[in-house]
């Protein structure tokens, strides 16, 4: 098949040929990564804008490499949010961007939809790169990049989502992919965080964390925004980690070879337990490097893409 | 200059009037009913409207409308929001308070009222706000207000939070036989909501805002309500629980009416898919069920009246994050097929709805309008419910074209729209 997207907005939008599309593309862009010269032609002469609304170190250093690996120009626009929306609106600033050339942009924005708006009024490309509470495409297939690539398939695997699924962009993303390619999800945290509907996008809830990983083949654990505390998710940190954070004495129903996987930077202590964390710290490397061949994959389906239109 | 309407399918739901007919307009008034058109048309003083295979009503009356004068200008004026209730067949149109500054003393009513009376083409009437600068803290100058012109009292959009608050308003409006109109919605259970809560939001990961968060508010409005003996209207109603609440409330006599919008009756909160900020209002769209019960409460009488909510904002208020943009869509010109949509589905029959827009809202707030009564100024609209018409937003005559509605192909074009008997809108 070909892939025949302008932009990447979401998971939700896309089919399993064309999520697999991705994850097989990634594959070869994996290789790149393996060689003296890490330089690929393929966005020569294209101008990338890394557009980023909120701080971001790990996604925006993971896109520029990949941008950077497949020759395009790239241009780094990182604003804070406040400062902004006294000032230029969203769509003049992406416009100015697009005067400068910039034909791909990768757009991280606190609000939800935000790259939807982009995506309908301008002549660019655009990939979301986060946005709000509603995907995170780029992190959901290097997960499931990851998840392949260390399970061998992804169909029938039992894979739990843990923490804060009602503000998780990464939980949307996750499980839209995941089911989409066969998994059966399920998702765990405490009722104020996971949100009622979300068994209409096909994931079952479940309150109690060691009833959820039962006989789980992958975990991934969700970061805890410190500053959720405040409000009135739950009663203390402290306690949240000692219903839902991840512990040996915890893991004990899962499958024998489960994978834990975080999509970092992790809270030690308090969804993972230290010696936890240290042992998925390898997959948790794995998918930083696999984030760069399935950014570079993006891009590459993205441009070919432009080129048949 | 008097006019004749000749031939058309009169219906006045105020006096039970569905029957072809003439109408004589003389002097800004019903004149009568003459059995012939004959000896008028030879009157060079008289002019003729042919309104054969049309219907001729009385002008349309909505009790909901935001002109946006004083202050935000670039939104809506009185003048263009009166051409844009006059093109939808609006002859009276009532104005919520929330302008800048607000609508909360006697000189603000009497600023639209001048303005509504110099440039103004329909019948405007203020509703002046329930607490000073819709604050929800201490009461506005009702009294003045009423004796300036306003009909009502609501604090639209600012929900009054503080129950002893509301309890004093509803009070204190006996002295002048004013309802307390409600924009029912718990503010702090709806957040930082932009949308309704439900499969929608969730899956686009918009901060929800419940139905509980409507349904809560009409209960504790209907319970002070009932405490008070005030009369209470309930403005938008959007969800099943409110519908359910207003029929036992009703039942049980308490003085409490409600309206519904075009848009809560039509579209479901599937209409965000894709963040479209023209289907962002308060309340938001919302789900099936909601839908089905609005459209059952306007069948069985529970909700007495269709208002539009029009709320025009800019274009480039609307162009932005979903979360940034306000809230309201345009109602004004799409409010009558948008209706005539109940008729073909056999919700209501066509007399019905046009009491529902017409002598119905119109006694919500004892405006006098809405009927064809000989006497009574001769204010009617004159349209086609069976013309097909697409509806194009750079044709509104509003000054903002945020409507979600653009591009919909519906039935029922207004040809003309008289107000004292002049006629102030022709198609």
């Amino acid at each position: 098949m070909t892939f025949e997207r302008k932009h990447i907005l979401g998971l939700e939008e896309l089919s399993a040929e064309e999520i697999t599309l991705i994850l097989d593309t990634a594959e070869s862009m994996k290789e790149v990564s393996t060689r003296d010269v890490k330089k690929v032609p393929a966005l020569r002469g294209v101008t990338v804008c890394n557009l980023f609304y909120e701080p971001s170190t790990r996604t925006r250093s993971s896109f520029e490499i990949a941008e950077k690996r497949l020759s395009a120009d790239v241009l780094n626009f990182t604003l804070s949010h406040s400062s902004v929306s006294k000032g230029e609106t969203l769509l003049d600033t992406a416009r100015n961007l697009e005067a400068m050339g910039a034909s791909v942009i990768v757009i991280r924005h606190p609000m939800s939809g935000s790259p939807w708006l982009l995506a309908r009024e301008l002549d660019s490309s655009i990939i979301n790169a986060g946005d709000g509470s509603h995907e995170h495409p780029s992190q959901a297939l290097l997960d499931l990049f990851t998840i392949r690539e260390i399970k061998g398939k992804i169909k029938g695997l039992k894979v739990v989502i843990v923490g804060d699924i009602l503000h998780s962009r990464v939980a949307r993303s996750n499980i839209w992919g995941l089911s989409k390619l066969g998994a059966e999800v399920r998702v765990v945290g405490p009722p104020t965080l996971i949100p009622q509907y979300i068994e209409s996008a096909k994931a079952k809830t479940f309150y109690n964390l060691e009833e959820a990983i039962e006989g789980a083949d992958v975990i991934i654990m969700l970061r805890i925004q410190m500053e959720r505390q405040e409000s009135v998710y739950f009663p203390s940190l402290r306690e949240y980690s000692r219903f839902y954070g991840l512990t040996r004495e915890k893991l004990i129903g899962a499958h024998k070879d489960v994978t834990v996987m975080h999509p970092g930077p992790i809270n030690r202590g308090i969804e993972l337990s230290s010696d936890i964390a240290d042992d998925a710290s390898s997959v948790i490397l794995d998918q930083v490097s696999n984030g760069i061949a399935v950014r570079m994959a993006m891009f590459y389906l993205v441009a070919s893409a432009g080129r048949n239109q | 200059m008097s006019i004749l309407i000749k031939g058309g399918r009169i219906i006045d739901p105020s006096q039970g009037i569905d029957e072809k007919g003439n109408i004589l307009i003389e002097n800004g008034k019903i004149k009568s009913f003459p059995k012939t058109a004959k000896k008028f048309e030879k009157d060079s003083k008289v002019k003729v409207i042919d309104a054969k295979g049309k219907v001729v009503s009385p002008g349309l009356v909505d009790i909901h409308v935001h002109l946006r004068e004083p202050g935000f200008e670039h939104k809506e004026t009185i003048s263009s929001g009166c051409k844009s209730a006059a093109a939808g067949g609006f002859t009276s149109i009532v104005c919520m308070p929330n302008t800048n500054p607000v609508n909360d003393n006697a000189s603000v009513t009497e600023y639209i009222l001048l303005k509504a009376r110099t440039e103004g083409i329909v019948n405007v009437y203020p509703i002046g706000a329930i607490t000073k600068g819709e604050m929800g803290e201490t009461l506005a100058q009702i009294g003045e207000m009423y004796e300036a012109g306003c009909v009502g009292v609501s604090d639209d959009g600012m929900p009054v939070m503080d129950s002893k608050v509301m309890r004093h308003a509803m009070e204190y409006v006996q002295a002048f036989d004013i309802p307390v109109i409600s924009h029912a919605e718990d503010k702090n259970l709806s957040g930082t909501g932009v949308m309704n809560e439900g499969e929608v939001s969730t899956q686009l990961g918009l901060v929800g805002i419940p139905c509980a968060s409507e349904d809560v508010m009409v209960s504790r409005d209907i319970m002070v309500a009932e405490l008070t003996g005030a009369r209470l209207h309930i403005c938008h109603v959007s969800t099943a629980g409110s519908v359910r609440l207003i029929k036992a409330a009703k039942k049980r006599g308490v003085k409490v009416t409600a309206e519904v919008t075009p848009h809560h009756f039509i579209l479901t909160d599937e209409a965000v898919n894709e963040y479209d900020t023209n289907a962002k209002m308060n309340p938001p769209l919302r789900g099936k069920k909601d839908r089905k019960a609005v459209i059952e409460g306007l069948k069985d009488g529970t909700l007495d009246a269709i208002a539009t909510d029009h709320a025009p904002h800019s274009e480039d208020e609307k162009k932005v994050e979903f979360d940034l943009a306000p809230f309201g869509i345009v109602g004004l010109e799409t409010a009558l097929p948008l209706s005539l949509k109940l008729v073909e589905d056999g919700v209501l029959t066509l007399s019905q709805m046009i009491s529902k827009l017409t002598d119905s809202p119109s006694k919500i707030l004892n405006l006098g309008k809405g009927t064809l009564e000989i006497g009574c100024a001769a204010d009617v609209v004159i349209f086609d419910p069976e013309k097909e018409i697409t509806i194009e937003r750079n044709k509104f005559h509003s000054k903002s074209k945020n409507s979600p509605f653009h591009g919909w192909s519906l039935k029922g074009l207004v040809e003309h729209t008289i107000v004292d008997g002049k006629v102030v809108y022709s198609a």
